[in-house]
Parts: C-alpha cells; structure tokens; sequence
C-alpha cells in the first residue's frame, strides 16, 4: 500500500533532522525562571500568587482568564520576585511571574517517579477535569487548551483521534525523541484520550523518515495489548503536521473553511500533548517542562534537552555553548513555521518546541524579481489558494476579491514563499490579505448581530 | 546585545530561482541545439549566436536606457528567446533578419509589456511570425543542409504535401516519398528546430524530471493532433496525412515542447493547461489541412496565447475544503 498524504499541495524540503541522534537530556535549573501568562490561544490566565510567595514544582500561580484558557503552575521551587510585563520572544510585553529558583521541591501529590501507569481512570468526566487542572494545550504550535478540544459542541461526534507524530517540520527532533524514549506514556496517553472520545479508534501518524518511531510505537501498542490504536506511516510532505492537512491524509475527510476538526469528526493532539495528559492523568503532573530541539548546522552542540517552562533562552544556549558567530537567526520552532526571536532574553512556554539558529546564507531572502506565472505557489499551497494573485489583492488591498478567493483560509506555512523562483514575499502578502478578510469578515457578523438584537428590542 | 535577524516565517527558501528553471531550459536545448549543428553545420550555430546575442543586448539596452531598471537579463529568459528565435528559422536566414525577428520578440513582444512575466503572446514566436510575414521568401527557402552527415534537401514535409496536394497528388503517394524514421531522427529539410525529433523529445523528458514543467500541456497537444489527424484521416486518407506524420512534423514538437509550456504565456491550472494544449492541437491541424500555410504550430499557439487571461480567470485550482 503506498503511503498516505494530504490531498493538495505541499513540498519536501530537506529534512536536516541533524540532531535525531541525541536523547533528550535535562537541562539544569536556571537561576531565575519568568513564566508568561500567555502560553495559550484565548485569555491570558491571572496571577493568584503575589510576590514573596513561596511556590513549589507544579503549584498553580495562574488560572484560567475564561474558558478558552489555561492553568498555568510553577515550573520551579522558590519565591516570586515580581509580576510584570517583560518581553517576550518578539519584543512585546506580556505579563510574567518571575520565580527565584530555590532547591527542586515539588507540589504534594505529584508522582515523579517513573512507574509507568497503565490503568486508565474510569470517569471521563474527571479525566477532562484533570487534563485542565494539568494545564494541558496542544503542544504542536497552536497551544489550544486541550480540555476545550475534548468537549466537543453539543451535536458533533468524535469518530477518530489522531495522535500527530508527523514532526514534518525539517529540523525538529522532538517529538521523534518522546516517541523513542516515551513511547509506553505517549500510547497510555493516547489510549485515555480515545477513551474520553467514546472509545472511538485511534491513529497515531508519524512520517516515514522516523521507521525507528514507527517500530517502536508498533511494539509498545503490542506490548501494552491496547486495541483500537494504530500506528500509520505517512509519506514525508509539509505541512502533513497542520491539522486540517493531517486530517485529510488519515480520514481523507476535508475540514470546511472556519470549521472545526470535530466537524468532519476528528480530534487531533500532537505527541507532546498526548504525553502531557499521560503525565496529568497518570501521575497528576501539570505541564512544568517540555523537551525543545537546540539544532542547527552552525551550532556545534545539538541537543534534545527536557527544559522548564519560563527557561531564559540565553540561559539555554550558553548552557550549549553561546551562539555561534556566524549564526544571523534564532528560531523559536522549525525554519517553516518557527517565529524569529527579536530577544533572547525572552523565556521559553508551554509550546516551545526548538530552537533553530540558521546563518545569514541559509536564511537570507533572494532578492525580488517579476513573477514569471509558473504557478509553484499555486501547486505548493496546501489549501489549494492561489498565492500570485492573493499578493496582488493584497498590495491593491481589494478586501472583497480577496474573501472571495479564500485568502481567509490560509494557514500560514509558508509553503508559497519557500517554493517562489521570483522571491516574492508571497505569504508577507497573503497574511496581510488575510487580515483584511477576516476583519471584514469579523465586521459583517458583528453587525448581523448588532442588526439581530436591535430588531429583538 | 547581539544583532539577530527578524523577519516573519518561512526562514529557508527551495533551492530554485528564476535563472536556475531558466538555465534547465537552456540545458533541456542542448540535444536540439547539438543536432541542428550537426545537421545544418557552422551556420547554423552562428546564426544562433547572432540570435541569442541580440536579443540579450537589446533587453539590456532597453531596461537600461529606457525603462531605466536594474537589468533582468541575468535570469537567462533573453538567451532562451534566443535560441528559440533561431531554432524557429530556416539555416540559411541571412544575420540582419535574424536581427530584425530579434528586435520584434524583445523590443516589441516582451519588453513593450514590462518584460518578463508581462508579455501575453511568446517573444520568440511574435518574432518568428513577423519574420514569416515580412520576410516570405527567406522564411520559406530550405536550403539543402551542410552539416555533417547527408541530408535531404529540399521543401518542408508539410509545404510538400500542400505543394503536392494542389497539383493533383494524394497523400498516400506524398506521405510514401517520407520515411517516419528519418522524420524521428531529422534529416529533411527545415528550421534546424523541426530538426531532431528526438533531441528535442529528449530536452523534454529532461524538463518533466528536474519539475520545471508540467507535461499535461504538451500532451494534451500531442494528444489533440493525433485525434484530430486520425478523424480526418480515418474519413478521407488521400487527402488527410496521417496522425503520425502530423506529430513528426513541422515545428509541432518544438512547439508543443518548448513554447507552449512557457511559463509566463501559459494558464497556471491544470485544467486551464488541458484546454490550451486542446486548443493548440485543433487550430494546427484546421491550418495544417484547410489554411494556406502548410504550418500551423506558430500561429495556434499564439492565438491560445490570447486566451490565457480568460483560462486563468475560469480555472482555479480545488479550494481545501470547498465545494
């Protein structure tokens, strides 16, 4: 049977999965650690310490600021020294809680051992509870709170979970690494959140450059004797990681423009989050660490390393060495989707996945000639949108043409500039132009319900 | 504090530009360009280079002093409508011709639109076309080639059959007087382009490999003469060549191969493609068997050159997720 992929576009960058040899390592204890309270898609959680306060490994410092949002714990032992805006990874201030680290004590009713638990809790109700109170969110990119995607709207079914162990992205090692050294609490992982979906099957989807991950995975479901999990080889492709992509390529099911997942009958978790609410469930673990890829080829000491969340990424890199000189770029993430790091001395969340240094020769921008209509962005988009002309709309800021040609749904991968011969900067383009759609977008449905209510009264 | 760079996502770039799909093309060529030499001899090669040079000058010297640009001509397009242009006349065409066809795909086809990427109709075949209106006698004398290897001399295959076919023949004698293996491997007379069926197969293949074009515009050419031919064919065989004997000749090949599948003139969907293929195919087999020039491939693919705009506005790719 020949691989499965999704439908429509993509490309096969090279891989450069240089660092998939090194096993995942703890980092040591930074002296000082700043938790955001951003970490997450939707509101930003609230601080319920205050400064003095002595916290301990997994204590809440902040909880959820609606429902789309997420309990935020302590990922070291000591006391806070502050809470204030400090800069993020791009510069912008983003309220942080700045912990002076004290020991490694860890939270009562934690379990840190590594017994692995294989009896699933029988309440799916209380399972769900325990996902939130763990802070769990979708560690793939998009760091949705995972209790949100595990409570389906009323009137849509789940038919299958799938585990996303594709890391299409060239360069992350990551999850590569959970699935090898993890594999038992990734599939336990899985198995419970199968479960809270109505026992419906389960396919955990990794690519084929990782047969090592697929064996293993294979033995582990064996082993456990767990039914209704299977692995799938997928074909190498990015973006297979996205979600409507992923879901395309196991159910060969299209998510519609603005749906959900859940609507087609799907619910995707990345490896990591899979791992997370082993570790929540399992062993009442919240997120307090993640393992982050350290890579590069002008970065001599590649590294999988087990990092606390709120870790300054200086503290990182110089416990690796410092940066290199000839290294122009940090990446926060892979060289497709990653965000350049404007400040270094920013701290690592929940999502933080790799850091990627690239030279000023790998990353630099060609320069911009005249499109030549060959159409590889057309080919390359993964949701079958037209980039050469979306850029056009865009520079004319024709908001109507462009909701009528979808710009709307773009994804944002990067697949169009990547494959550009002419250099354009066709996603700098797109994603202004789908800004504009989805603010007029925004604005007609404001006023629908503007115009509703006014006619109820 | 260190210098980082910022910029949004991607952060790595394919390992392609314009000027390396340009220099695949240049290299898909090569075979084409080697058979036409040894076919057509030293003139041949000169004439190319008479081509290739003018046409790079005058796209230098046009953005330079008139459009006042940075100069494009480093992505390689100019050296294509270079040798295209040549591949497109007959050997003998004297330096000064080749020049004026020059001018008419640079100066007036391409870089009267804005240059690469803004031109509706092929430069080379703008030229071609000029040429062959202006210049009838030195478009249409096929001199006996003085290549390398024995040759046969004489009028096109095409303009052979029409020849014949209005002094009374019928195809089957005129098509016997062509064996379909020297038509494959070259040996009549023409543009050193209709040279080497092969060579320029070749350059093809080459092409579909390194991904620079897709195949189902050529295809749906050679698909549509091929049915075309075998209609009329199947109905009246002394008046109608055959569907191979159509696909072998004239510039068809060259045509279907190498101008049709320019970027910049051909519809960006796959469907868009297929009906531009289809169209091409159809309006050269209506010239080739009811128009008065024996050849057709020029003019089909300049007139679906003018309907690209409407086929790109029609034909969009599936949309994910979308009815």
């Amino acid at each position: 049977m020949s691989k499965r992929t999704f439908s429509i576009g993509g490309v096969h960058p090279h891989d450069s999965k240089i660092s998939r040899g090194c096993p995942i390592c703890p980092l040591p204890l930074a002296p000082t650690v700043y938790i955001s309270v951003a970490q997450h898609i939707g509101a930003p959680s609230v601080p319920c310490v205050a400064v003095g306060d002595k916290v301990k490994v997994g204590q809440v410092i902040a909880e959820p600021g609606g429902f789309v949002s997420a309990f935020i714990h302590s990922s070291v032992s000591g006391t806070v020294k502050s809470i204030g805006p400090r800069p993020d990874l791009a510069g912008r201030p983003v309220t942080h809680i700045e912990i002076a680290v004290e020991g490694d004590e860890w939270a009562d009713g934690i379990d840190t051992t590594d017994t692995l638990i294989t009896e699933i809790p029988s309440d799916n109700k209380a399972i769900v509870e325990k996902i939130r109170l763990g802070g769990v969110v979708g560690l793939g990119g998009a760091t949705f709170p995972t209790h949100v995607k595990l409570s389906p709207p009323p009137g849509s079914k789940c038919e299958r979970v799938i585990i996303n162990g594709c890391e299409c992205e060239p360069y992350l090692t990551s999850d590569f690494r959970t699935l090898l050294e993890k594999g038992e609490q990734v599939v336990v992982g899985a198995a419970i959140l199968r479960k809270v979906m109505g026992d419906v099957p389960c396919t955990i989807a990794i690519e084929e450059n990782k047969p090592e991950a697929i064996a293993h995975i294979r033995e582990v479901i064996a082993k456990l004797g767990y039914d209704g999990i299977e692995v799938m080889e997928m074909k190498m492709m990015y973006p297979q990681g996205g979600e409507k992509q992923l879901i395309d390529a196991v159910m060969h099911r299209q998510v519609g423009s603005g749906a959900l997942p859940i609507s087609v009958g799907a619910v995707v978790q990345n490896v990591a989050t899979a791992l997370a609410v082993y570790d929540a469930v399992q062993k009442n673990k919240p997120i307090v660490d993640n393992s982050v890829t350290v890579t590069g080829e002008c970065f001599p000491n590649q590294a999988n390393l087990l990092v606390r969340v709120g870790t300054p990424l200086r503290y990182i890199l110089d416990y690796l060495g410092g940066i290199p000189a000839d290294a122009a770029k940090v990446i926060s993430g892979g060289p497709m989707m990653g965000r350049a790091v404007a400040n270094l001395d920013a701290a690592t969340v929940k999502g933080t996945g790799a850091l990627l240094l690239l030279t000023e020769a790998q990353t630099r921008r060609g320069e911009e000639s005249e499109c030549i209509r060959c159409g590889r962005c057309a080919e390359a988009c993964p949701m079958g949108l037209e980039p050469f002309l979306l850029q056009k709309l865009s520079r004319n800021a024709d908001v109507e043409a462009l909701e009528a040609n979808a710009a709307h749904d773009c994804i944002e991968c990067g697949c169009c500039l990547y494959s550009c011969p002419a250099n354009i900067p066709l996603l700098d383009w797109v994603r202004l132009g789908k800004g504009l759609a989805m603010g007029a977008i925004r604005a007609r449905a404001a006023a629908a319900k503007a115009a509703a209510e006014a006619a109820k009264k | 504090m260190e210098k980082l760079l910022v910029s949004p996502n991607p952060h790595i770039h394919a390992p392609v530009s314009t000027k390396t799909l340009m220099r695949d093309v240049i290299i898909a060529l090569i075979p084409a360009v080697i058979c036409s030499f040894v076919f057509y001899g030293w003139r041949e090669i000169l004439l190319m280079a008479v081509s290739v040079a003018s046409c790079v000058l005058l796209e230098w010297a046009i953005t330079k002093y008139m459009l006042r640009k940075p100069s494009t001509i480093g992505d390689l397009s100019a050296v294509i409508t270079g040798i295209l242009l040549a591949l497109n006349l007959p050997y003998s065409t004297p330096w000064w011709v080749v020049m004026i066809g020059a001018v008419v795909a640079i100066g007036v086809a391409k870089m009267t639109f804005g240059g690469i990427g803004q031109n509706i109709w092929n430069p080379a075949l703008v030229g071609r076309v000029f040429l062959l209106v202006s210049f009838p006698t030195y478009m249409t004398t096929w001199g006996a080639p003085k290549g390398f290897v024995d040759a046969v001399s004489g009028p096109t295959p095409l303009g052979a059959i029409q020849e014949g076919l209005m002094q009374g023949a019928s195809v089957q004698e005129l098509t016997s007087a062509f064996n379909y293996k020297d038509l494959l491997f070259a040996n009549l007379g023409g543009s050193a382009g209709e040279a080497c069926a092969l060579a320029l197969l070749a350059g093809f293949v080459y092409l579909c490999c390194r991904k620079v074009i897709k195949p189902w515009i050529t295809l749906s050419i050679f698909g549509t003469v091929a049915l075309t031919s075998l209609i009329f064919w199947g109905i009246d065989p002394s008046r109608f060549t055959d569907p191979l004997f159509n696909l072998l000749t004239g510039g068809l090949i060259l045509g279907a191969c190498f101008m049709a599948t320019d970027y910049v003139t051909s519809p960006m969907s796959l469907w868009g493609g297929v009906i531009f293929g289809v169209g091409i195919g159809f309006l050269t087999m209506m010239i080739r068997y009811f128009g008065s020039y024996p050849e057709g491939v020029s003019f089909a693919i300049l007139i679906m050159n003018s309907v690209v705009p409407l086929l790109n506005m029609w034909f969009h790719q599936k949309k994910f997720g979308r009815k």
